[in-house]
């Protein structure tokens, strides 16, 4: 790496830790743990608890990744939920038909490789008719979501898939060194390429040249279709891995599994610093927002009396505070803007 | 005239449900009888008024997918309220006591959207799983069988009872459909022949040209999420009233079937553009499909499938035609610039 490399290697993460909305998320993380911690020690700070909070992170924290390039770029995802379970359910077909002739490894491998390319399939799709239709994001997951669901339904007649051969599971809840499940590794993995992919990629630039502005974007020499359709097909690819790690996780696929994540990835990216208008967001702080929801997920789960629709609750609250702080924060910086602004005007006229 | 006609989207989607309900009557042979008609319309009761308000915001550029869970919840407070105090008066205070609820979440839904400016669809997700935490977490709501007195006559009053000749099963128009049919022409009448109508279209159209036009912007969007609210409030007291019961979660996921009926029925997705007429035929038609889907032995699970394949199909479609349509401004465009050139 050449001297003026580091330099910019430096200055980057200098920028990215003086950034104060990630401060603000870290102390965030960093009370809750301590709350819990103090309310019931044995149980929170165990290796068990750990682990079955990293069992569950990948799941819709990849998904949250789908949404976080599709909002960068000025767009969302509601449909991620509904591609991680059709990816999941035809992977389980596929295994399950496959292991009647071949050997298990081999049923194994190529269905994971069927679910993937389900997943980016049903993203290019969305990417589609985004970009080359012109149609609202929303819109088009909005109902690609339902459509996606409805293939799933009428696939599985209405009912789950269970009875999947013994080790796929086994191998998908695999723990590394005893510890860490393999899921956590490739979200690790996953999170680094994207990490990489945004801020030192060609295509990363675009990402959110396109998001803050689509017209210049397109004045700029961006092929904002590309770019576009590049961002949900990635996102149809995230959300096929979630698939199968659930796939994994349950050892059955359903429809209808994992409903309440939709609102859950885009509170996660909302809160993460990605605006709903587009052209802003760091993944450091999508990591930190995921943590910060898997920690209060799990530690909400010690109070006996708060049911699981408290979450509910608890989790369109916190999005609506999230984004009236938002709102409240840009109009504070506008008015101080316009009022320096207006100093400055004073000062020039004397 | 009949030009005019065959432009229109409604006419097509009226032209879609005689061919469909000839076919399911070919088919089935039981469709045109007068049962199966008063049993389709009674389905029609609720989608149809969640239409109503669903269509005035889609109109508006806005959204709301909350309106179910408003439903839910005002639905059940009140019953819940009301039973607790045993009442047995009359229906008016039922209705205006949803209706005042709805509006409240109506209000906050408004709050957001239109003094925040915030994306409708998001709060709109984040206040439905606020509604849904309150009516299952806060409130633990489980079904209540004994309703009001006053609502069990209101779901027995019939409009017009019909007797099938052969097996002498009666079917009936309930008194719900007096209601939807009154929410109808209250929102024609606010849409086609007020100012704040023309707003709601303008808005729609553009939402700062509205502005400087001289619309009252916020005031007009604060009246679309709040009328949202009453009409849901007063839609979970129809349903519960026809159900005999109030249900905690039953009505979820209608809000998808509501927008795919509405965007079947013309409406543009960005908004300004549609009709009333068009958005309750889009409905209509859903609902024949799924009320039929028995009669032709399709099973049900086909069901979100064939919502998600409209929506998609509907907004696909509308999307290319504004595609061909600004191509063809702009040629038009391109063109009168030449001629300017050359002059």
């Amino acid at each position: 790496m050449s001297n003026k490399d580091t330099n910019i290697v430096q200055e980057e993460s200098r920028k990215f830790f003086k950034d104060a909305s990630f401060w603000r998320l870290a102390i965030i993380l960093v009370a809750l743990i301590i709350i819990f911690t103090v309310y019931n020690p044995e149980g929170f700070m165990s290796i068990a608890n750990f682990q079955s909070m990293s069992y569950q992170l990948p799941e819709f924290g990849l998904m949250a990744y789908g949404v976080m390039l599709t909002m960068i770029a000025g767009g969302i995802d509601l449909a991620v939920v509904g591609m991680a379970n059709l990816s999941a359910i035809i992977s389980a077909i596929v295994m399950l038909r496959l292991a009647e002739s071949v050997s298990e490894p081999v049923a194994i491998i190529v269905a994971v490789l069927v679910g993937l390319l389900v997943g980016t399939l049903c993203g290019a799709f969305n990417g589609l008719l985004v970009s080359r239709l012109n149609v609202p994001a929303m819109l088009a997951t909005l109902g690609s979501h339902q459509l996606f669901t409805g293939i799933g339904l009428v696939i599985t007649q209405g009912s789950g898939i269970s009875r999947l051969p013994a080790g796929y599971s086994t191998t998908g809840r695999m723990l590394i060194l005893d510890l860490i499940p393999i899921s956590v590794i490739i979200f690790i993995i996953i999170t680094a390429a994207l990490a990489f992919q945004l801020n030192k990629t060609k295509f990363g630039q675009e990402l959110y040249l396109v998001g803050s502005n689509y017209e210049a974007a397109k004045f700029s020499g961006i092929n904002n279709y590309n770019v576009l359709t590049r961002a949900h097909t990635m996102s149809g690819l995230l959300s096929a891995v979630a698939g199968l790690i659930m796939l994994a996780n349950y050892n059955s696929a359903k429809p209808d599994y994992g409903t309440a994540y939709t609102m859950q990835t885009i509170l996660i990216v909302v809160l993460g610093g990605v605006s709903p208008a587009g052209g802003f967001g760091k993944i450091g702080g999508i990591v930190l927002s995921i943590l910060i929801l898997q920690v209060s997920s799990s530690g909400l789960n010690m109070f006996s009396s708060i049911s699981n629709f408290y979450r509910q609750l608890i989790w369109g609250l916190v999005l609506l505070l999230v984004l009236g702080f938002n709102f409240l924060r840009n109009y504070m910086n506008e008015k101080r803007i316009a009022k320096a602004g207006k100093t400055a005007a004073e000062t020039e006229t004397e | 005239m009949l030009k005019n006609l065959v432009k229109k989207t409604e006419f097509y989607v009226a032209l879609v449900i005689l061919v469909i309900a000839l076919l399911i009557h070919v088919r089935s042979g039981a469709f045109f009888q007068t049962n199966n008609i008063l049993d389709i319309l009674n389905a029609s009761v609720v989608p149809g008024l969640f239409t109503v308000s669903t269509f005035m915001i889609i109109l508006s550029g806005g959204m709301d997918i909350s309106f179910p869970a408003i439903a839910a919840l005002t639905s059940y407070v009140t019953v819940d309220v009301l039973n607790s105090i045993n009442y047995e008066g009359s229906m008016v205070l039922i209705f205006v006591m949803a209706a005042v609820l709805g509006a409240l979440c109506g209000l906050v839904n408004a709050f957001f959207i239109a003094s925040l400016n915030l994306p409708p669809l998001i709060v709109t997700l984040g206040t439905q799983s606020v509604y849904r935490g309150l009516l299952q977490g806060a409130l633990n709501a489980q079904q209540i069988n004994m309703l009001p007195p006053a609502m069990g006559k209101f779901a027995r009053a019939s409009v017009y009872t019909a007797e099938d000749p052969v097996t002498g099963a009666t079917s009936h128009l309930p008194a719900g459909f007096i209601i939807f049919v009154a929410v109808v022409i209250l929102a024609y009448f606010i849409l086609y022949r007020t100012m704040f109508g023309r707003g709601v279209y303008a808005i729609g159209g553009d939402l700062v040209s509205a502005e400087r036009a001289g619309f009252n912007v916020l005031a007009i969007r604060y009246f679309l999420y709040i009328f949202s609210g009453i009409v849901a409030g007063i839609t979970g007291i129809v349903r519960s009233s026809m159900n005999q019961m109030v249900h905690p979660t039953n009505l979820f996921g209608i809000e998808m079937t509501i927008i795919a009926g509405v965007i079947l029925g013309g409406a543009s997705l960005v908004g300004g553009k549609g009709s009333l007429l068009g958005a309750l035929l889009g409905m209509f038609l859903l609902t024949m499909v799924q009320n039929s889907m028995l009669l032709l032995g399709i099973p049900g699970y086909w069901q979100t499938f064939f919502v998600g394949l409209v929506i998609i199909l509907g907004i696909s479609i509308t999307s290319y035609r504004n595609l061909v349509a600004a191509d063809k401004a702009k040629t038009l465009r391109d063109k009168s610039k030449e001629e300017l050139v050359n002059e």
